[in-house]
């Protein structure tokens, strides 16, 4: 296991090396950085001792590993629009985002695990029919149009939900601020979690539908019946524990989707999260910005699925010891 | 009084169509501490009968008819909650493959437990010192440690035997056994059906075995019931019906087991059940493409030499030689197939004696040593047209007829496509003609090329293995268990057309099975191989009779004892 867990990890490392790389060739191609600091009356002279002192002449591997033990830091630069470190305007935000995403990979679990069981076990039945019909316009609508339908009929007709923002937040240590303590935060959360969440959880359900339908067949569930077993024993310690590893798989390359690519919900709902910042950056061509939300992004993948590799350790005995 | 009565017990299908009546009008008991065979062909419903009787037939399955008392209680008609407290307490079940019967991620100690806990009112420490206990007496060494492993930590035979202690663990009065030992090998077979047997009479069990394998009939059961698709055809002592069959069916089938005391030139054939797929043109070999311009290089001497063949497999891989693991399948074999003759191997599971074929045929590269075919040498062919004239010298029939061939492709179109890879015909029409006549041969009809695979029987589809093996002209078969997935009365069909093949064609044919039966059936002469070792080779009577290797005498030995079998009436049938 120590041998599976070290080969993962130097993996992800390489992984995020060729990120980093990728991020770091932005500096270098998308316009000149000198540019984008200074004014236009500043003097040739005066750039190119900008540029000696910020390191732009030293040969590009030096200035590349430069990049990565400050990046290994959490020293981004700093953002040409607000003239403060990435580090701390993405530390401002990171608690918004995360709390968004696992509010709805919560949502999306919650919900679609037991509705995934029912329709395996009751295939026949019409609620199941039900579920799987209304898991299709989960599937097939797109994540914009689903949140401003919530908006319309939550916000505006029925006023019962705020339709942007992350209401009062309360602050815990230096820098976490958090929504969950107020209930005005818990509202404005309903409606973009939701919309997050939908299309995660109609993949879970029929994920779990289809691998239960397969268990379910199995000689073992067979004869975990033959043997008198009542059937929440049947169903839940033999068949459900045998669906999760593909579900965990899944599930954990899902929440990588949901907190990268967030952008469009918090969008949609003013949510002050790196989806929006990220946004703003492109915009106004702020590189630091975007490389560090490059490098993010790809940190939480590749954190999330060794987490998972990990995982299936955990769940699968046959992975852990070996043959006889 | 008995256990188990079965009384005119009839189980339907019905279907969008039409109803299918699985098991009619059937009526059979077990008393304690006996064991009743039911025995018969795949579709006979003679698992449905066992289904039935522990409530769990497969949707949309019902008893139509009939009655099912245990013990005089009736329980065809109880309700779903009584039924299922009955399961593993009162009817315990042994299924057919113990890779699968068991779930694989819960340790043996939480699958015993639970099901002990669910019937008899114990704490969890009684519960696992009766699982401990229980694990002792099906004969698994360390209990109380191996109790604490998972499934996949035991072999084949280990967890049969787990799942026999699963089966007892409530003190059931009828265990129910679903072809306990079909997936097993010889070996095991016969310490899991003396397993079985020891335990029905200790704890006074009934037993009802369902089995294809008229050996296991032979060996532990004490009356036995003959099913014929859905029907009980007969039905008594064992003994009785097996020295002196009533009923025609029952004749054929016993008739239809190969022997393995003497050689007998063509098996007999049962001409009760599927029609046997007799040729429905002739066709002259010797003028047909087939047996015309098999152009290849003459050879004298053995067409194929075998010498310290060596395989390995590499288990764990690593950077480092010194830490890499391998496992040797096949160890400096050598052993000659001289041209026209059948050469058997034959060995247990894992004995490397597939290996081997995929070797010959170059689907593995060999670690070391060599293969001589006629006077080439596989193992150094590095030229892709070398290669190619070699493959079409040689084919496999595989022994899963169900993934052997492509579903998505028309009968004609699979046959078809060996002879237009090789251009072994100048035109689309004389594909199409050579296509029909191999049909025809191997006893199919030309009509059947425009069906797909899965509209035929296991033994059909056999047959079409064959045509498509014998579209490139080849001169050497290799078969691999190609009768071990069908019924005996299949088998004997399959196995008389590859004899017929091999005289009209002049075929080398490389058999390999794990039955020794049919082995002596079929070969010339036999290897015998174990853990990757060929132990002996020599003539096929000269290895029965005169064994001189003590694995070749332990695996005959374990041959299921067939002198029951009444083989007064060969003569008749044949």
């Amino acid at each position: 296991m120590i041998g599976f867990a070290t080969r993962r990890l130097i993996q992800a490392m390489i992984v995020m090396l060729v990120v980093a790389l990728l991020a770091f060739t932005m500096f270098r191609f998308v316009g000149d950085p000198i540019n984008q600091m200074v004014g236009i009356e500043t003097s040739i002279e005066e750039r190119e001792a900008l540029r000696e002192r910020l390191g732009l002449n030293d040969p590009i591997p030096v200035q590349f590993l430069r990049f990565v033990t400050k990046a290994a830091q959490f020293d981004f630069g700093t953002s040409y629009q607000f003239r403060v470190p990435v580090s701390e305007l993405f530390a401002k935000r990171i608690p918004a985002t995360l709390e968004l995403s696992f509010t709805s990979a919560l949502f999306a679990l919650v919900v679609g695990i037991p509705m995934g069981i029912y329709a395996g076990l009751n295939r026949e039945s019409a609620i199941s029919k039900m579920f799987l019909s209304v898991s299709l316009i989960g599937i097939s609508l797109p994540t914009f149009f689903i949140g401003i339908l919530l908006i319309f009929l939550f916000s505006v007709t029925l006023q019962w939900l705020p339709s942007f923002g992350r209401g009062e937040t309360v602050q815990i240590g230096s820098w976490w601020t958090t929504g969950f303590l107020t209930i005005s935060g818990l509202k404005a959360l309903i409606l973009p979690s939701i919309t997050l969440g939908l299309y995660q959880m109609t993949l879970i359900m029929r994920l779990i539908r289809a691998e239960m339908l397969e268990v379910i067949r199995t000689d073992y569930i067979k004869f975990a019946r033959a043997r008198g077993l009542p059937d929440r024993l049947v169903h839940f310690k033999h068949a459900l524990k045998n669906t999760l590893v593909p579900v965990i798989t899944i599930t954990g390359l899902q929440l990588g989707a949901i907190i990268a690519f967030a952008t469009i919900t918090e969008t949609v709902f003013n949510w002050p999260g790196m989806g929006l910042m990220f946004l703003q950056a492109v915009q106004n061509v702020d590189i630091p910005i975007m490389s560090a939300y490059l490098l993010l992004t790809a940190f939480l993948f590749v954190a999330i699925n060794f987490i998972v590799d990990i995982l299936y350790f955990f769940i699968d005995p046959r992975l852990r010891v070996g043959r006889p | 009084m008995s256990v188990l009565n079965i009384k005119d017990l009839t189980v339907e299908f019905p279907g969008r169509k039409s109803v299918f009546v699985a098991v009619d009008d059937v009526t059979m008991s077990v008393e304690a501490g006996k064991v009743l065979g039911v025995v018969g062909e795949s579709g006979a419903g003679k698992s449905t009968v066992g289904n039935a009787v522990i409530g769990l037939l497969q949707e949309p399955g019902q008893i139509a008819a009939g009655e099912i008392f245990l013990h005089g209680n009736r329980i065809d008609n109880l309700p779903y909650k009584e039924k299922r407290l009955l399961r593993g307490r009162k009817i315990g079940m042994i299924f057919q493959d113990p890779l699968t019967s068991l779930d694989p991620l819960q340790t043996v100690e939480s699958q015993l437990v639970e099901t002990i806990r669910t019937h008899l009112p114990l704490s969890a420490k009684q519960a696992q010192n009766r699982a401990i206990e229980l694990i002792d007496a099906v004969g698994i060494p360390d209990p109380a440690e191996r109790i604490k492993q998972y499934p996949h930590q035991f072999s084949g035979g280990m967890r049969q035997r787990v799942v026999i202690a699963l089966a007892l663990c409530a003190e059931p009065e009828l265990v129910i056994a679903d072809e306990p030992t079909t997936a097993l090998d010889v070996s095991i077979q016969a310490q899991i059906l003396e397993l079985m047997k020891k335990l029905c009479e200790e704890r006074n069990v009934a037993m009802l075995v369902i089995t294809h394998d008229m050996g296991v009939i032979a060996d532990i059961t004490d009356h036995v019931a003959v099913m014929y698709h859905g029907d009980l055809v007969e039905y008594g002592e064992t003994e009785q019906v097996l020295g002196a069959p009533q009923h025609p069916y029952t004749q054929s089938l016993i008739s239809a087991v190969p022997r393995p005391d003497i050689k007998v030139e063509r098996f007999p054939v049962v001409n009760y059940i599927e029609k046997a797929g007799t040729p429905q043109k002739h066709i002259d070999i010797s003028t047909h493409w087939l047996g015309k311009s098999r152009d290849y290089e003459k050879v004298t001497g053995p067409l194929v030499q075998i010498k310290d063949l060596d395989m390995r497999f590499e288990v764990r891989g690593s950077i480092f030689p010194s830490q890499r693991k391998y496992f040797q399948a096949v160890k400096k074999v050598s052993f000659n197939i001289e041209q026209g003759e059948t050469f058997g191997l034959v060995g247990e599971s894992g004995s490397g004696k597939s290996t081997i074929a995929r070797l010959i045929t170059g689907l593995y590269h060999p670690t070391g040593g060599s293969i001589l075919f006629g006077k080439t040498e596989l193992t150094s062919l590095k030229n892709r047209k070398d290669v190619l004239a070699m493959r079409r010298q040689m084919q496999m029939i595989f022994q899963d007829p169900y993934s052997s061939l492509n579903a998505r492709m028309r009968v004609r179109d699979i046959i078809a496509e060996p002879i237009k890879f090789h251009k072994l015909a100048s035109s689309n029409a004389e594909v199409r003609q050579i296509v029909d006549d191999l049909l025809d041969h191997v006893g199919l009809g030309a009509q059947s090329g425009q069906k797909f695979p899965h509209e035929f029987s296991g033994g059909q589809r056999q047959r079409i293995s064959i045509a498509r093996a014998l579209a490139t002209r080849p001169r050497f078969l290799i078969c691999d268990e190609p009768t071990s997935a069908l019924d005996v009365s299949i088998q004997a069909q399959i196995l008389n057309l590859l004899k017929d093949l091999q005289e009209e064609l002049g075929l080398t044919m490389l058999f390999i099975s794990h039955d020794l039966a049919v082995i002596r059936q079929m070969c010339n002469r036999i290897g015998v191989m174990r853990n990757g070792e060929l132990c002996e080779v020599s003539e096929c009577d000269e290895l029965f009779e005169h064994p001189k290797h003590p694995y070749t005498r332990e695996l005959l030995d374990l041959m299921p004892s067939l002198e029951l079998l009444s083989r007064a009436n060969l003569d008749t049938v044949e």
